[in-house]
């Protein structure tokens, strides 16, 4: 039970980091809350359903397919919002509306276009039956989706400390002025930091059928909440905090299912709640607390 | 005449007149208590949101506070429906109490942690586990206090207090100062004002009239579940209604509700996704381009709104 509840933590842990990693990186990059976060996800499962369904493509396949779709989409729509936003008196907070605002025009049209079902794919895409790991046995769905969580993570991680674009995007995060200053083009780092990181969400949805359970077009408020608690635990604007966070949360969850399982959906709140007020920089961070 | 007596002259007395004599005239009761009920959240939002700077996105838990500490009153203890009520207020403002440290976190960090603590306590009233006292996720019923017309009545009443706050706020010193706040804490604390009292204030005022607004509707509706008084659209309508007429005002959030509360019932009900779209749509168009609200087009043309 121990073991079990620990390694199917670290599993879902992987695949948290995944989830709160987009809002993160444009949290960090823009200083804006994308309250849409969940629904991007949401679009990208829709998408690998839809893709599954209609070809049959394996949903491996479909996140070469979002991680393109969804960069294309996040390029104009950083244009058309975010630098008229940035021009507000306090874009941080009005951030969180305008995107709310965006969340429920995204689920309107999803619930027009898609109707308001459930949507599943089948696990066995995978291989059928479950994966023996470490003396325990996890479906396969998990561990497929636990490694593209991996993959995806390092290559966030290699984009940001390995290529010139991904210093610049750093030099963003620290100071947005001082990069003005020195002649970076703010926009288009923010813009691509921005496609990449709605393409995260989207990437994230196309496992959220075998790690969340099924798919509605109502599903972004509660995958926002918990992307939240994620980057919160592991440090706002920190996107390798995230990593952290996910491992934190995805554990917890894990135990309160096994050991305290009608509370457990307690737990993003909590978590969020007492993080914010006792260490509000998450565990690696920065501060975020004012008067 | 002096300006407080002129803005409740233009706003408080015709709003709570419609509000009490339209009823006579109209049968769809339940209606008008909707509009009541969304008039008052939208006022409450607008003090600690319009007047105080802190968006509170869980708004909502406060509503549910006072409906569930009015029912479980009435349910466990059988008392009279006013005093419930106040017990429901003050369970508003126990939460209100237990929240305040989330007033030291700043913008989005307190919306986040605020909606955080709203799904908290839904979490909590709404599990299985505490059926004996909560009822958990099966609802409540009321059917012993079953009386619309009075609790229409009340809530009207509650109404008219609430929005007789607004033009306190928008009209006195107090409210200057939560503006000031709202602007810069620093320079205001610098100014002499108690930052963390008047904050404080504001925020369990806020709760009050949430908790109130929460009971009564409990005490209307008197069948509910645990979902339908927890449910973010409350807060969400709320904070929407106030910043399309425009906060830190007194008409502004009046005339959010009646126009997008309006096309709600016109369009809402039986289509909501297209209502969820024209909503969405409306916010994003109002941040980007109006982020002050329907009323700031009056103040560009010089006019003072109340």
């Amino acid at each position: 039970m121990l073991e079990y509840s620990l390694l199917a933590g670290l599993v879902f842990g992987l695949y948290f980091c995944l989830v709160g990693l987009g809002l993160n990186l444009v949290f960090g990059v823009m200083r804006i809350v994308n309250l849409a976060h969940g629904d991007f996800l949401m679009l990208g499962a829709f998408g690998a359903f839809w893709l599954f369904n209609l070809s049959g493509l394996n949903p491996v396949w479909s996140v070469f397919i979002m991680l393109a779709v969804f960069t294309a989409l996040g390029l104009p729509l950083y244009y058309l919002l975010v630098p008229r936003l940035q021009r507000a008196k306090d874009p941080e907070m009005l951030s969180i509306i305008l995107f709310f605002g965006l969340s429920q025009v995204i689920e309107a049209l999803a619930t027009i276009v898609f109707g308001p079902s459930e949507r599943s794919i089948p696990g066995r895409v995978f291989g059928s039956g479950p994966v023996s790991l470490l003396g325990q046995s996890l479906p396969a769905a998990w561990i497929a989706s636990a490694i593209a969580s991996g993959v995806a993570v390092l290559f966030i991680y290699l984009y940001l400390y390995r290529t010139r674009l991904g210093y610049l995007t750093r030099a963003v995060m620290v100071h947005r002025e001082e990069a003005l200053a020195t002649g970076i083009d703010v926009d288009r780092v923010s813009a691509i930091a921005f496609g990449i990181g709605i393409a995260l969400a989207a990437i994230a949805g196309v496992f959220a059928p075998f790690m969340l359970g099924s798919v509605t077009p109502a599903m972004g408020p509660d995958i926002n909440i918990q992307s939240f608690a994620v980057i919160v635990v592991g440090s706002l604007g920190n996107p390798l905090g995230t990593i952290l966070g996910g491992i934190v949360y995805g554990i917890s969850l894990a135990f309160m299912q096994s050991y305290f399982s009608s509370w457990a959906n307690l737990l993003p709140y909590v978590l969020l709640i007492f993080i914010l007020l006792v260490r509000p920089s998450g565990l690696l961070g920065r501060q975020v607390r004012s008067a | 005449m002096p300006r407080w007596l002129r803005h409740t002259l233009l706003t408080v007395v015709p709003v709570i007149a419609a509000a009490a004599l339209l009823p006579l005239g109209y049968s769809n009761q339940l209606l008008l208590f909707n509009f009541v009920v969304f008039l008052t959240l939208a006022q409450g939002v607008n003090v600690i949101y319009g007047f105080t700077g802190y968006l509170p996105f869980g708004y909502v838990g406060f509503f549910g506070a006072g409906a569930y500490g009015f029912s479980l009153c009435v349910l466990h203890l059988h008392m009279a429906p006013l005093a419930a009520l106040g017990v429901g207020a003050a369970a508003a403002i126990l939460l209100g109490l237990l929240l305040t440290p989330l007033l030291r976190l700043s913008g989005a960090y307190f919306a986040i942690a605020n909606l955080a603590a709203s799904l908290a306590v839904y979490q909590v009233v709404s599990n299985p586990n505490l059926e004996n006292i909560t009822k958990g996720p099966y609802g409540i019923s009321l059917s012993g206090v079953f009386n619309p017309t009075l609790a229409y009545s009340v809530a009207v009443l509650i109404l008219a207090a609430t929005l007789g706050l607004a033009v306190y706020l928008r009209n006195s010193r107090f409210g200057l100062s939560l503006q000031a706040i709202r602007e810069d804490a620093i320079s205001a604390s610098m100014a002499g004002i108690d930052v963390v009292r008047s904050r404080t204030l504001a925020w369990l005022l806020s709760a009050l009239v949430a908790g109130l607004s929460g009971g009564v509707f409990a005490w209307y509706v008197s069948v509910f579940y645990p979902e339908t008084v927890f449910s973010p659209e409350f807060s969400i309508f709320a904070i929407v209604f106030a910043l399309f007429g425009g906060v830190a005002t007194v008409t502004g959030p009046i005339l959010g509700v009646i126009i997008l509360y309006g096309i709600y019932n016109a369009i809402g009900i039986s289509t909501p996704q297209y209502f969820q779209l024209l909503y969405g749509l409306l916010i994003m168009g109002l941040v980007l381009f109006l982020p002050n609200g329907l009323v700031s087009l009056f103040k560009r043309w010089g006019i003072d709104v109340p």
